[in-house]
């Protein structure tokens, strides 16, 4: 434990730092604007290299500990301030810190005619604070204070142009759709603390290997499993709570690419990931995690092929691919959906850094249709876009095709019974929402870059700052697949395979098994680059189907007619009748009684002093008369 | 003479000076009245320390005689100015604070 203590107070560094800096970019950004934005680098940065010391620092399956203090403790049960460091932690950790930085460095250049920009770099700080709380938090509750603090700065940020009012609201959505799956999360961890006494992680995982009376448990672990995943769904933008990811893309882009694509949104994956001995017990839990992460995967999906503002392309994307994660997750094989967040971290945060730069450069028209022919242009956005593209839609030897192959794969030799029966089912239609991805992606890259300008701006390329974290994350998207084996061997001590072990592929059937993705890539360039005619054609010939889809299967309307409409009927009869009726009324009846019992008294009031004596005689008399009596 | 006939007295001339000043309306009667309860509580202490011999009730009265100088004298000053401003001295005249 010495060696644990020796750290004590540097691992309260990493969130420190972003703390740190998010006051100071708000109190001097707010003097000095241009100062705001290195600032909050500086903190991203600063937490960053904090970080990778630790990873070098960490040995092999070790852990690093920091108690701060103890929170409360209550009877038996105590709740400690605790971060905790362990190899899963630091690839998040790394992840979000790095990225994170990228995404600072760029925003300088993204916001730099922004009025606000302090307001907008400190709330990117104080997110990139809660984040680091979330993965570095030793039990649920620190996770928990994380998982809130991030999405209070995603409503924040949504709204960061909160005076447009859709943009306001498109905050609201998020933050209420949130606390739905919050309200299932916090029944977990209640859940969690009732049975087990216990909600640090380790001492929940002792408690789960050493309970030789597991199997009578096994119901309420499910439930327990069920309602952390209900949570998950919210964070994480699955069916049936993703409906707030779209919507979120009215913050800023690079708030999309950090928040709703890189990390806030996979902090579903990484909790399932952290409480794997709790899903590990429950395989009835992770049939229904399996469903709905195949499900929203292929809805998101299709959607995708019909939209036509470039980041509502890239959101429903993000939502497809967390399906991806969760559907390793599902099947066991956390490691997986580790390695293909990490993957999706670099080539989402990549597109979405790209179409910031399009939006940026085509003075923020953000429809498609208005686009085309940009490649010519600006050359490095293009190419970066590229890049990330074939990333995502699978093509060896770029990252993406070995973390979904590695997720089909894992599905296919899912040990589950439950799911013995239809874990072909499910295997087929992820493997055709793999295609519809490299086809939609296509589409949105033949759309924005190739073909011919249809806009009326004059696009030009982005400034250094914003190409120069383009260039590292494209980078990083192309290699990152062929860490695959080391990711397995770093994470093994933390998370269990489950029987899903690392397949070494050689590069030519990598190259072989692409086929399918570079089928919907060439589909998709057949035709979307010229736009005029075939696209027309197309949903011509479908048109129920394309109607289907451009309206996002009527989900938003569904929700309307079905949830809001009636909750907002007994919002209203709760505030007709009992707010207004019952605690108004007893307000105003206290209010009443008062008035009326008053218009009585006064008549005591003559003015007469005679009748004030003759009372205050009484008065004495009586007084005497109780001293005689007593 | 026994005790009783002066508590007896001192009873009579302080239910008469009570009643006076709840029923009569001229203030300065009242304030004759206050008086006349006053000097039945005098009389009781001069009794009662004849009664017990010691001096106290004596130096009891003094005190009450200085008290009620002075009080007479703030009594009658705002007796006057109430007179001058309403030119009564009837108590049913002044109900200016009656809501």
């Amino acid at each position: 434990m010495t060696s644990h203590e020796a750290h004590q107070v540097q691992l309260g560094l990493i969130p420190l730092f972003p703390l740190l800096g998010s006051a100071l970019a708000f109190v001097i950004g707010k003097k000095n604007k241009a100062l705001s934005g290195w600032i909050a680098t500086i903190a991203a940065v600063c937490s960053f290299a904090s970080v990778f010391n630790f990873f070098r620092s960490l040995p092999e399956g070790g852990v690093f500990e920091d108690k701060l203090f103890t929170w409360f403790s209550i009877g038996g049960f105590t709740a400690d301030f605790t971060f905790r460091f362990d190899s899963l932690t630091a690839v998040m950790c790394l992840v979000v810190t790095g990225v994170g930085s990228l995404i600072h460095l760029y925003s300088i250049g993204y916001m730099n005619e922004e009025p606000s920009k302090h307001r907008y770099f400190s709330y990117l700080n104080l997110f990139l604070f809660s984040m680091l709380l979330l993965v570095l938090g030793g039990n649920l509750l620190i996770l928990f204070i994380g998982w809130e603090g991030v999405g209070l700065c995603s409503y924040l940020l949504i709204g960061f142009w909160f005076k447009n009012e859709a943009f306001a609201r498109a905050g609201r959505k998020a933050f209420v759709v949130n606390r739905i799956g919050d309200a299932g999360f916090l029944i977990a961890i209640f859940l969690c603390a009732g049975i087990f006494g216990t909600i640090d992680f380790a001492e929940l995982a002792a408690k789960f290997v050493h309970n030789t009376n597991m199997d009578l448990l096994v119901p309420i672990v499910t439930g327990i499993a069920i309602c952390l995943f209900i949570g998950a769904t919210g964070k994480s933008a699955q069916i049936p709570l993703f409906v707030w990811l779209p919507d979120a893309m009215a913050g800023p882009t690079p708030v999309s690419a950090l928040i709703h694509a890189a990390t806030m949104v996979t902090a579903g994956v990484y909790m399932m990931a952290r409480t794997h001995f709790i899903f590990d017990m429950a395989p009835y839990a992770m049939m229904i995690v399996s469903i709905v992460a195949v499900l929203t995967a292929f809805v998101a999906g299709t959607i995708a092929i019909t939209q036509n503002d470039i980041k509502k392309v890239l959101a429903y994307s993000t939502v497809s691919q967390l399906g991806f994660m969760f559907m390793a997750a599902g099947a066991g094989a956390y490691w997986i959906a580790v390695f293909h967040l990490v993957t999706h971290a670099f080539f989402k945060a990549c597109l979405f850094l790209c179409s910031g730069s399009v939006i940026h450069s085509c003075h923020h028209e953000q429809d498609m249709r208005e686009m085309g022919g940009l490649a010519k242009v600006m050359p490095i956005t293009f190419v970066t876009y590229l890049i990330s593209t074939i990333a995502i839609s699978g093509i060896a030897p770029l990252s993406g095709y070995y973390s979904k192959h590695a997720i089909l794969g894992a599905m296919e030799h899912n040990p589950n019974p439950f799911m013995a029966q239809f874990a072909e089912w499910l295997v087929l239609a992820a493997s055709i929402t793999a295609v519809i991805t490299a086809f939609y992606m296509t589409r949105s890259l033949a759309m924005t870059f190739l073909g011919t300008y249809r806009g009326h701006a004059h696009p030009h390329e982005s400034p250094l700052l914003m190409t120069i974290p383009l260039i590292v994350l494209a980078s990083l998207a192309s290699i990152a697949g062929f860490y695959g084996e080391d990711l397995y061997a770093y994470l093994h001590h933390v998370v269990p395979d489950n029987g899903h072990h690392f397949h070494h592929e050689s590069m030519a059937d990598a190259l072989v098994h692409s086929w399918t993705a570079i089928l919907g890539v060439l589909a998709a360039l057949l035709l979307y680059t010229n736009l005029k005619v075939i696209p027309q054609k197309v949903s011509q010939a479908f048109p129920l189907l394309n109607k289907l889809l451009s309206n996002k299967y009527y989900i938003d309307e569904i929700y309307n007619m079905f949830v809001v409409k009636p909750l907002e009927g007994l919002a209203g009869i709760f505030f007709n009748r009992i707010d207004r009726g019952v605690v108004d009324g007893a307000v105003n009846g206290t209010g009443m009684v008062v008035e009326i019992s008053g218009e009585v008294a006064r008549t005591v009031q003559t003015g007469q002093i005679r009748s004030y004596l003759f009372m205050m005689v009484l008065g004495m008399l009586f007084v005497i008369g109780l001293y005689i009596v007593a | 003479m026994p005790l009783n006939y002066y508590i007896v007295l001192a009873t009579i001339l302080f239910s008469i000076g009570m009643f006076g000043v709840i029923l009569r309306k001229n203030t300065i009667v009242m304030f004759m009245c206050i008086e006349m309860m006053l000097n039945a509580v005098n009389l009781s202490f001069v009794a009662f320390s004849k009664f017990h011999g010691n001096l106290e009730g004596q130096i009891g009265v003094f005190f009450i005689m200085v008290v009620a100088a002075a009080e007479a004298s703030v009594g009658l000053a705002i007796i006057i100015s109430v007179f001058r401003a309403i030119v009564s001295v009837e108590t049913s005249d002044s109900n200016e604070l009656k809501l």
